[in-house]
């Protein structure tokens, strides 16, 4: 079983996000990035079936501007065997939709010959969680969403034939860590760079973005003196029935 | 130097300075409400303490250098309190002075990855600066158990089970920016230098590990980091007898084989995990051992080769495994230790003790312990980390019985003395903090002592910086 693992380059988890003063989208230069957590997940339990001899190769896809490199080669270095970089300019990378990016795993899946796709269940900056879906559809393959957990046969579960698209949910696995050894090797494993003009995928944005702004700012609660005093605000205010 | 505060005085010089503090740091980083600083009145100890006049919260190391100024002219004292995890009261304000949290002085961590090197400002924790970095293969080893600011742990000089393979805060500090009482600030191995060695000067970086705020604020670190370790394996032995664990922990060390981690469980800490996490192991002294590797064979030979060395001293059952799965579940009653001992008793809080020794008293000192608490029926389970001859006894506790709290800081002294008669210390890694001020002047001896004064006299003439802390009265 060949499998391909789509991973995507997001803003880091930890990072406070704010929002542009223009209101067009949010802060995204000189701010920390990596692996979209699901899609890490995702990628190790490709990578275990790959140990357990279940399937024969694994490569990481990433659609992606320049940078979309360094996440792939992070990937390489957590087990798979090569990665392939469809390459879009950083403005193209910032209109790109869960649509444009099941349209371009189809074109990788069926020009390669690929068994299976796994896919992180969303990415954290946008919680689309559309691209396994509608890639399911696109190649009318059968889908696992939300997986927590594969095993070869077993009752209870679903079971899915070859070939599927699966989406990895928090609980399927803890994702190994990079080691420098293992990160040097992966400088030298293949990763091959393809503009997106040469699939032909259409990536015209098909929705237009107005504005992002920040949730309202929280107001300041008030401090009351006792349990009589709050139940006479919560009266007051008709949470309670007076 | 001995300044004789009254909670007065101190007030009285605080409220006089706030309009100063609020031009320093701006009016929403001076927290006055009662509410905010009971958040910051006490750590992980167990020492009560009144909260602090107020708390201060700077962002940068020139604000902390302004506030240290005007608190040194004034005579008020400051506590430096990073994520309050410390276990000795060290960030409590015991005299109601200022609380200089240190946790808004933020900053990404800088890795500089060739040079296995990490500089992390105060706001970084242990947890938050191994993700940041993880994805260059390194990390940063140093783990007592907490999530703790990594800056607190230097103050603390903290340590954790894999310090037998990669050191102690100690080993892997390399530079520190401090700002002074006076509001001097320093590079302590000078700005932005990071070799790996240096004869230059004096050794004021380990001067200020271990120095739990009494010196000046830390207001950056610059930190060793390894590379993540390729293979790992983990082991577990029990034994017919302490004595015959703790021999077996000497010849592997005799034998150099480079164990990451050495951990022991008494047969009380064994009864009480096998209950808390429905495990079946004999209750017996127990080793848990991991071996860090660059291949599978090393680790493999590491295996063998202790497997030797523990049926040499008798052992009773060694089981051992490579997988994640496996180590963790051979593991699983050392990571639950802490909660499991707590769970022997409904409704107990944890009190830990903290002293090592040399290994070869090791297994005379935690017998005689055993002992100690069997004599006095002071429920307690033994926990260490055998390999720096470190151990503690966790006892839990109901925390509103005076008399049962009498009773155990009347064992810990003993344990303490103990110690010390054994050539060890009062504490391997928890620190003095507030509580054991009281050993050191046996531990270090009377002059030692006094080159301490010589020291915090000639950096805080004032005493402002953590007064009542570390140093025992001359």
């Amino acid at each position: 079983m060949k499998i391909l693992v789509g991973v995507k380059r997001v803003v880091d988890y930890a990072v406070k996000i704010r929002v542009k003063p223009d209101r067009s989208g949010v802060v995204t230069e000189g701010v920390q990035h990596s692996m979209n957590p699901f899609d890490e997940i995702a990628l190790e339990e490709a990578v275990k079936l790959k140990e357990k001899k279940l399937a024969t190769e694994v490569v990481a896809f990433s659609l992606g501007g320049p940078k979309s490199q360094e996440v792939l080669r992070t990937a390489l270095a957590k087990g798979a065997d090569k990665a392939i970089h469809v390459q879009v300019s950083d403005e193209e990378a910032s209109k790109l939709e869960s649509f444009h990016v099941a349209k371009t795993l189809k074109k990788i899946v069926e020009s390669e010959k690929f068994d299976a796709v796994f896919l992180g269940k969303q990415a954290i900056d946008d919680d689309s969680s559309q691209t396994a879906p509608i890639l399911a559809g696109l190649l009318d393959w059968p889908q696992a969403l939300y997986a927590s957990k594969v095993e070869e046969g077993g009752d209870g579960h679903m079971k899915v034939k070859i070939p599927f698209v699966l989406s990895a949910d928090l609980r399927l696995n803890e994702p190994r860590y990079a080691t420098l050894p293992n990160i040097m090797k992966a400088k030298k494993k293949p990763l091959k760079a393809i503009p997106i003009k040469d699939l032909g995928v259409d990536i015209k944005p098909q929705t237009e973005t107005i504005e992002v702004t920040e949730p309202p700012v929280r107001q300041a609660g008030g401090f009351v003196e006792d349990v009589a005093g709050l139940v006479a605000k919560l009266k007051e205010k008709g949470f309670v029935k007076a | 130097m001995k300044r004789v505060f009254s909670t007065q005085a101190i007030q009285t010089a605080i409220e006089k300075s706030l309009p100063e503090f609020q031009k320093i740091v701006g009016n929403a980083a001076v927290r006055t409400q009662e509410t905010i600083r009971r958040q910051f009145a006490r750590d992980e100890s167990h020492f009560i303490g009144p909260p602090p006049a107020v708390v201060l919260e700077p962002t940068n190391v020139e604000q902390v250098s302004q506030l240290l100024k005007l608190c040194n002219d004034r005579g008020i004292p400051v506590v430096p309190f990073g994520t309050g995890t410390g276990l000795e009261g060290g960030s409590m304000s015991i005299l109601g002075g200022v609380c200089l949290s240190t946790q808004q002085i933020t900053g990404e961590p800088v890795l500089r990855e060739q040079d296995f090197v990490c500089s992390v400002k105060p706001s970084t924790t242990r947890i938050a600066l191994n993700d940041a970095i993880k994805h260059s293969g390194l990390f940063f080893p140093v783990d007592p158990g907490a999530d703790a600011s990594v800056c607190g742990m230097v103050a603390t000089s903290a340590s954790g089970t894999n310090a037998i393979r990669y050191g102690t805060m100690k080993e892997n500090v390399l530079n520190l920016e401090v700002v002074l009482a006076d509001g001097t600030v320093l590079d302590t191995k000078g700005k932005g230098r990071c070799p790996r060695k240096s004869s230059a000067g004096f050794n004021f970086t380990e001067l200020f590990v271990g120095s739990e705020g009494t010196l000046g604020v830390i207001t950056e670190a610059t930190l060793r980091v390894h590379p993540r370790p390729q293979f790992l394996s983990a082991a577990v032995c029990s034994f017919s007898s302490v004595h015959q664990a703790a021999s077996t922990v000497v010849e592997v060390l005799q034998w150099s084989i480079p164990v990451a981690r050495i951990e022991f469980l008494d047969s009380t800490q064994i009864k009480a995990s096998n209950a808390y996490s429905s495990l079946t192991l004999r209750e017996a002294p127990t080793l848990f051992i991991e071996f860090h590797g660059s291949s599978e064979k090393e680790v493999a030979d590491q295996t063998e080769a202790v497997k030797d060395i523990c049926q040499s001293h008798e052992a009773l059952d060694f089981d051992s495994g490579a997988s994640p799965e496996k180590m963790a579940l051979l593991w699983k009653a050392r990571h639950n230790a802490y909660y499991a001992a707590l769970a022997m008793r409904t409704g107990a809080r944890g009190f830990t003790t903290d002293v090592c020794v040399p290994i070869s008293k090791l297994a005379d000192v935690i017998s005689e312990t055993r002992a100690d608490l069997d004599e006095h029926q002071i429920l307690g389970t033994v926990v260490g980390h055998v390999g720096d001859g470190n151990f503690h006894v966790i006892l839990p506790t109901i925390e509103e019985d005076k008399s049962e709290h009498r009773k155990i800081q009347a064992f810990s002294d003993r344990l303490v003395r103990r110690a010390l008669a054994a050539d060890g210390t009062c504490t391997g890694e928890h620190g003095v903090g507030l509580g054991k001020r009281k050993y050191l002047r046996e531990e270090l001896g009377e002059n030692t002592v006094r080159l301490m004064h010589t020291v915090k006299k000639a950096l805080d003439p004032m005493n402002i910086m953590n007064p009542g802390k570390l140093l025992p009265e001359l």
